[in-house]
C-alpha cells in the first residue's frame, strides 16, 4: 500500500496536467459508453420480441397488405393459439418531427393485449377501450412525453389512409413489464379503421397489414411458420411468416451500416484519449529521468523504477475511467429524456460498463509501456546529468 | 577614476526594492544612491542575497523599484509603462546572462538577429549587422550552428554579439563567466573589456569573481558603500 | 512604431522548430487531433455524398407528380385517368412526333439478400416505359441491354449489381410470383437510381396486381414552365396531385437521414474535440514550463507580452493544422467506399458515398484552427503573464 500511496502522490505532483488528463479520460470513457448504449438501443425492438409470437406479412413486400379473412385460416393451423391483425397507421401527431413521433397501429382489439403480456394493462381501462370504437391505448412513454391522460382526445392525420383528422380517445395507458419493453406505440381498433375505409375507399377495406400469431410452443416456430406460408401459396397474396425477433432484426439490419459506423467511431475516441495519456506519461517520464537515475544509483532495481511510471499511468486511467463510468448513468438518463421517443429503450448494460473498464485499463497499460521501459533503461550517468 | 568626469549615464536616487516571500516582506535594496558615468566598466560585487542582481535588474528595466528615481541617459524609466519599457529595453540595453539564454532551436545567426526583429530594418540590413557582430566576437564561421553544437564560451560570445547588435546604451551582464572554464572566461572578459575600452560601451557586471574586474579605469561597488 | 510592435515579431522558425524538436509529443498531440478531424470530415463528406446522390437523381428540367401529401413515390398512387389527363397539360415537352414526354411509373419494394449475408433487404423496383429511360439522361447502360417492353426482363443499377446476390446478367430473380431475367446493368451516375431495379411498367403492374401508377415524371417544355404547370394542377379538381421539380423532391427524401447523420456526427466531433483540445492544452502547458527561461529572455530583449501570447498560440494552431491536414488526407481516402443503408423515408436501401468538396476542406481546417486556439489559449495566456525576473530565475 505504500507503493500505491507513492504512485498516487506522484500523480498530483503535477496537479494541472494530471487533472487535465483525467478530465480527458472521463470525457472519452463517457462518450464511449454512451455510443455503445446507443448501439444497444438500436436493437431494442428485437430484445422485446417473444419466442411465442410470429409475424405474418405479404411475401412480396411489407408495403403490401393481405386479405383480412386470412385471420381465420391462420387460426385454424395446428399450433396457433391466437391471431391479431395489425395495420401500420402511420399517424402524425401535431407535426412530422422526431419529437412528436410515435408509432400507431390499428389492431384486433379483442385479442391483441392477450398476445402481449409485456404490456401491463388495468382491467377496467382495457374494458373501456374495448367498448369504445374510437378509443385507443397509449404506452407509458407516449403518455409521459405528451402528457396524455385517460379521457384525452388525440387528433391525428395519416398520409397513408388520408381522410383529414382522426380523433382517438385515450381509454388506457399500458405500462412496461421490464426494461426491454417498448411502450412507444398507440393502439386503436382495426374495426374502426375498416369501417372508415368501407365508407371512403371501399377498395381498401378488409385488408390487414400484418398478422401477429401466437403459438403454443416456441420450439415449433419454424414448423408453424412454414405451415402458414404453405396455406397461402399460389394465392392472391402469398405470405412470409417469421419469428417476431427475426422480423424486428430485419428492420435493424437495413440500417446496419450506420450501426457499424457508430461502433467504429466509439473506438476512435479511445484511440484519441490513448494519444493524450501516452503524451502525458511520456512527458512526465522525461522530466523525472534524473529522479529515476538517482533511485537506480541508490540501488533500486530497474523494475521498481519502471513500475513507478507504469503504475502512475494505470492509476490515472483507472481514476478517469471510474469517474467516466459513474457519470455514464446520469448522462444516459438525461440523453434518454432529451431524445423523447426516438430510443424507447435506453439503458446502460453491464456489458457496456465492462467494455468501458477494459478500455480505460488498456489505455493505461499501453500508455505506460514505453515510458516505463525508458525509465528502467536510463543510464545513471545520463539521468544525473539532467539533475539540477 | 578618470580624470575627466564623463556625463552620468545612470543616475540612481533613493532606490528601494523589497520582495514578498509568503507573508514576509524582505527588503533587498534600501535607499540606494549611485551614479554611473558613460563609458564606465562597473562590477557589482557582494555576497549572495546582497541585492546586486536585483540592482542590475532594476537598471536594465526588467524589474520596477518600490521607491526612488532611476534615470538612464536622462530618462526616468520608473515612469515608463510596461509596453514602453519593453521598447526602451530593446534599444537601450544589451543582456548577457550566466547561462547564455540562447534559443536552442535557433542558429547562432538567428539568435543574434532576434533583437533586430523588433526594429524596422530590412532583411539585408539585418544580415549585414549580424555578420558584423559575429565577426567581432570571432564566430563568423559558426553562424549556422545551433547552441548545442557550440562550447560554453562560444555560446556566451554569441550572446555578447546579440547584446551588441542594437548598439545599446548599456551592456548588462549577470555572472557572465559563472558557467565557464578559466580559459573561456578569460576570452569573454577580454571581449567585454575591449567593448568598453575600444567602443566606449558602458558595461555593468554582476560577478563573484574578483579576477573579472579589469585593472585600471574600472570601479567596483560593494553593498554598504 | 506601436502598430508594428503589436504584430508577432517572433520568427516562424522558432515556432516551427520547437514542434519539430519534441517529436514524440508533437506526433501524439497532432495524432489525436488528426483523428478528431477525420471523424468530423468523414461525417461532412457522408452527408455531402448523400445529398449529392439524391440531388443528382433529379433533373431540373423534369417534374414529378404524386398523390397529394405523399412524401414518397412508394406511398403515392396516381390513377390511370389522372395520368392520361396529365399528358394533356400545357408546358410539357413534346418530341418531334408530338408525343408528350411523360413517363407513368410504378414503384414497389422487393427483398433481395445482400452479398455476403442471407438477410434480405428492401430494394426499389421501378416499372417504367421506354420514355422513362429517356427522361433520365444521366443513366447509362454498362453491360447487356435494356429490358424489352412486354417481357419479364429487368436491369439493375450499379449498386444493386455490386452489392446484392443473384443479379448477374442471365441470372433470374424471383418476386411477385414470377421469375425475372436480368439482361443488363446500368450506371446511374452516382444517383439514387444506382440502387434500383428497372423493368417494364405494365408487366410490373400486372405482377404486383396494381391498378394505379405510383408517380408520373414529365419533362418540361422549358425550365420556367414549372410555375405554370403547378398552377394548372392546382386549378384542376380532378388532379389531387402534388408537383415538384425532381431535384427538390429527391432532396426532401433525404432530409431525415441527412439530419440524423449531421446531428450525430457533429455531436460526436464536438465531444471528441474536447479530448483533443485537452491533449493540446497539456502539451502547450508543458511547452511553456520547459521554456520559461526563454520566455523571460525574449521579454528582457524587448518582446511584448502580446508577442509571447501570439507565438505560443501560433504554435498550438500550427500543431492543430498539422493534425488537421493529416486527418483530412486520411478522410479523403474514404471516397473509395460506398455505404448502403436504409433511407427511412422511402423504406428502401440507398447507396451513397463520401464526397469531398472544397467547402468541407475549408470547414475542416477552420475546425482544426479552432481546436488549436482553444487548446492553446490558457497556456499562452500563462506564458504571457509571466514576470521577467521570475522566468529568468527559473531558467
Amino acid at each position: 500500500m505504500h507503493y500505491l500511496r507513492l504512485v498516487f502522490k506522484n500523480i498530483f505532483r503535477h496537479t494541472l496536467r494530471s487533472l487535465l488528463t483525467i478530465v480527458g479520460l472521463v470525457v472519452a470513457i463517457l462518450a464511449f459508453g454512451l455510443l455503445q448504449t446507443v448501439v444497444n438501443a438500436w436493437y431494442a425492438g428485437a430484445d422485446m420480441a417473444s419466442a411465442n409470437r410470429l409475424v405474418t406479412r405479404n411475401a412480396t413486400s411489407l408495403v403490401f397488405s393481405m386479405p383480412a379473412y386470412y385471420r381465420e385460416r391462420i387460426k385454424a393451423i395446428d399450433g396457433v393459439t391466437a391471431v391479431a391483425i395489425s395495420n401500420w397507421f402511420g399517424g402524425v401527431y401535431k407535426d412530422q418531427t422526431f419529437k412528436n413521433f410515435f408509432a400507431t397501429f390499428a389492431v384486433d382489439s379483442d385479442v391483441f393485449f392477450d398476445l402481449y403480456p409485456e404490456f401491463k394493462v388495468k382491467p377496467d381501462e382495457l374494458l373501456a377501450f374495448k367498448r369504445d370504437q374510437r378509443g385507443c391505448m397509449v404506452g407509458r412513454l407516449i403518455a409521459d412525453q405528451h402528457g396524455f391522460k385517460v379521457g384525452d382526445v388525440i387528433p391525428m392525420t395519416s398520409p397513408i389512409y388520408g381522410g383529414g383528422t382522426w380523433e382517438f380517445t385515450v381509454r388506457g395507458i399500458y405500462e412496461p413489464k421490464d426494461q426491454t419493453t417498448v411502450t412507444r406505440q398507440m393502439y386503436f381498433h382495426w374495426d374502426y379503421l375498416n369501417e372508415q375505409m368501407k365508407k371512403r375507399f371501399p377498395k381498401r377495406a378488409e385488408f390487414a397489414g400484418v398478422f401477429i400469431v401466437q403459438i403454443a410452443d416456441g420450439s415449433r416456430a419454424a414448423e408453424v411458420s412454414q405451415a402458414i406460408d404453405k396455406e397461402f401459396r399460389n394465392s392472391l397474396a402469398e405470405t412470409l411468416t417469421e419469428t417476431e425477433k427475426a422480423f424486428s432484426l430485419g428492420f435493424v439490419a437495413q440500417t446496419e451500416a450506420i450501426v457499424t459506423a457508430v461502433k467504429i467511431v466509439s473506438f476512435v475516441v479511445i484511440v484519441i484519449i490513448f494519444a493524450v495519456v501516452a503524451n502525458t506519461m511520456a512527458m512526465t517520464a522525461r522530466e523525472r529521468l534524473a529522479e529515476y537515475a538517482t533511485l537506480k544509483a541508490l540501488g533500486f532495481p530497474p523494475v521498481f523504477v519502471a513500475s513507478l511510471i507504469f503504475g502512475e499511468s494505470v492509476m490515472i486511467s483507472a481514476l478517469g475511467g471510474a469517474i467516466g463510468i459513474a457519470l455514464t448513468f446520469p448522462v444516459a438518463a438525461g440523453f434518454k429524456a432529451m431524445m423523447g421517443t426516438m430510443f424507447p429503450v435506453f439503458y446502460v448494460t453491464g456489458q457496456t460498463v465492462a467494455m468501458q473498464a477494459t478500455a480505460a485499463l488498456a489505455v493505461g497499460v499501453l500508455a505506460g509501456v514505453l515510458p516505463s521501459i525508458r525509465a528502467a533503461n536510463v543510464k545513471i550517468v545520463d539521468g544525473l546529468r539532467y539533475a539540477g | 577614476m578618470t580624470a575627466v568626469a564623463a556625463r552620468p549615464i545612470v543616475s540612481i536616487s533613493r532606490l528601494s526594492k523589497s520582495y514578498r516571500r509568503g507573508d514576509q516582506v524582505v527588503p533587498v535594496l534600501r535607499d540606494i544612491t549611485l551614479t554611473i558615468p558613460e563609458g564606465d566598466f562597473i562590477a557589482l560585487m557582494g555576497p549572495s542575497g546582497s541585492g546586486k542582481s536585483t540592482l542590475l535588474n532594476l537598471i536594465a528595466g526588467i524589474d520596477k523599484p518600490d521607491e526612488g528615481e532611476l534615470l538612464v541617459d536622462g530618462e526616468d524609466i520608473t515612469r515608463l509603462g510596461e509596453a514602453d519599457l519593453a521598447d526602451w529595453r530593446a534599444s537601450h540595453v544589451g543582456f548577457i546572462f550566466q547561462f547564455y539564454n540562447l534559443m536552442p532551436v535557433l542558429t547562432a545567426f538567428e539568435n543574434v538577429e532576434l533583437p533586430l526583429l523588433l526594429t524596422s530594418l530590412g532583411r539585408r540590413e539585418r544580415r549585414e549587422r549580424v555578420e558584423t557582430a559575429l565577426a567581432l566576437v570571432g564566430l563568423a564561421d559558426r553562424m549556422e550552428h545551433y547552441p548545442n553544437e557550440l562550447s560554453g564560451g562560444q555560446q556566451q560570445r554569441v550572446a555578447i554579439a546579440r547584446a551588441l547588435i542594437t548598439d545599446p546604451t548599456l551592456i548588462v551582464a549577470d555572472e557572465p563567466t559563472g558557467d565557464l572554464d578559466r580559459k573561456s572566461a578569460e576570452e569573454v572578459l577580454g571581449l567585454l573589456r575591449r567593448l568598453n575600452a575600444e567602443m566606449g560601451k558602458t558595461v555593468i557586471m554582476v560577478t563573484h569573481d574578483a579576477h573579472a574586474v579589469p585593472r585600471g579605469t574600472s570601479r567596483t561597488w560593494r553593498k554598504g558603500s | 512604431m506601436n502598430a508594428r510592435q503589436i504584430l508577432v515579431k517572433i520568427p516562424f522558425s522558432y515556432i516551427f522548430r520547437n514542434l519539430w524538436t519534441r517529436k514524440v509529443t508533437t506526433l501524439l498531440t497532432a495524432g489525436g487531433m488528426a483523428l478528431v478531424v477525420f471523424v468530423f470530415a468523414a461525417v461532412l463528406m457522408l452527408d455531402a455524398g448523400l445529398k449529392h446522390t439524391l440531388v443528382s437523381t433529379g433533373s431540373y428540367d423534369n417534374a414529378i407528380l404524386l398523390r397529394q401529401s405523399s412524401q414518397t413515390e412508394i406511398q403515392s398512387s396516381v390513377y390511370r385517368d389522372q395520368a392520361s389527363l396529365i399528358e394533356t397539360l400545357p408546358g410539357i415537352a413534346r418530341d418531334a412526333e408530338g408525343n408528350p414526354q411523360v413517363s407513368k411509373e410504378v414503384l414497389v419494394l422487393t427483398q433481395i439478400p445482400k452479398r455476403g449475408s442471407d438477410k434480405p433487404q428492401n430494394v426499389v423496383v421501378r416499372g417504367l416505359p421506354p420514355i422513362g429511360v429517356k427522361l433520365r439522361p444521366q443513366v447509362k447502360l454498362t453491360d447487356g441491354r435494356m429490358f424489352r417492353v412486354g417481357s419479364s426482363e429487368i436491369v439493375t443499377g450499379r449498386s444493386i449489381a455490386e452489392g446484392f446476390e443473384g443479379v448477374g446478367i442471365g441470372q433470374r430473380l424471383r418476386f411477385a410470383g414470377r421469375e425475372w431475367t436480368v439482361v443488363g446493368h446500368f450506371d446511374g451516375g452516382k444517383s439514387g437510381f444506382d440502387s434500383e431495379i428497372w423493368g417494364d411498367v405494365e408487366q410490373m403492374m400486372q405482377a404486383f396486381r396494381r391498378s394505379t401508377y405510383s408517380s408520373v415524371i414529365v419533362k418540361l417544355q422549358d425550365r420556367d414552365e414549372f410555375a405554370n404547370l403547378q398552377q394548372h394542377i392546382n386549378d384542376d379538381q380532378r388532379l389531387i396531385l402534388d408537383v415538384k421539380r425532381e431535384p427538390a423532391f429527391y432532396e426532401e427524401q433525404s432530409s431525415s437521414l441527412s439530419t440524423f447523420i449531421s446531428v450525430l456526427g457533429i455531436t460526436l466531433s464536438v465531444i471528441f474535440s474536447i479530448g483533443a483540445m485537452i491533449g493540446a492544452m497539456i502539451t502547450m502547458y508543458a511547452a511553456v514550463a520547459n521554456r520559461t527561461g526563454e520566455i523571460g529572455t525574449l521579454r528582457a530583449l524587448g518582446f511584448r507580452r502580446s508577442s509571447i501570447l501570439a507565438a505560443f498560440l501560433a504554435e498550438s494552431v500550427l500543431l492543430a493544422l498539422v493534425g488537421g491536414a493529416a486527418g483530412l488526407i486520411l478522410a479523403s481516402f474514404l471516397q473509395a467506399f460506398t455505404i448502403t443503408t436504409m433511407n427511412w423515408q422511402s423504406f428502401s436501401q440507398l447507396a451513397f458515398g463520401f464526397y469531398l468538396t472544397p467547402a468541407i476542406v475549408v470547414k475542416t481546417m477552420l475546425f482544426s484552427v479552432f481546436m488549436g486556439l482553444v487548446g492553446g489559449f490558457l497556456p499562452s495566456v500563462q506564458a504571457a503573464r509571466l514576470e521577467i525576473v521570475d522566468s529568468l530565475r527559473a531558467a
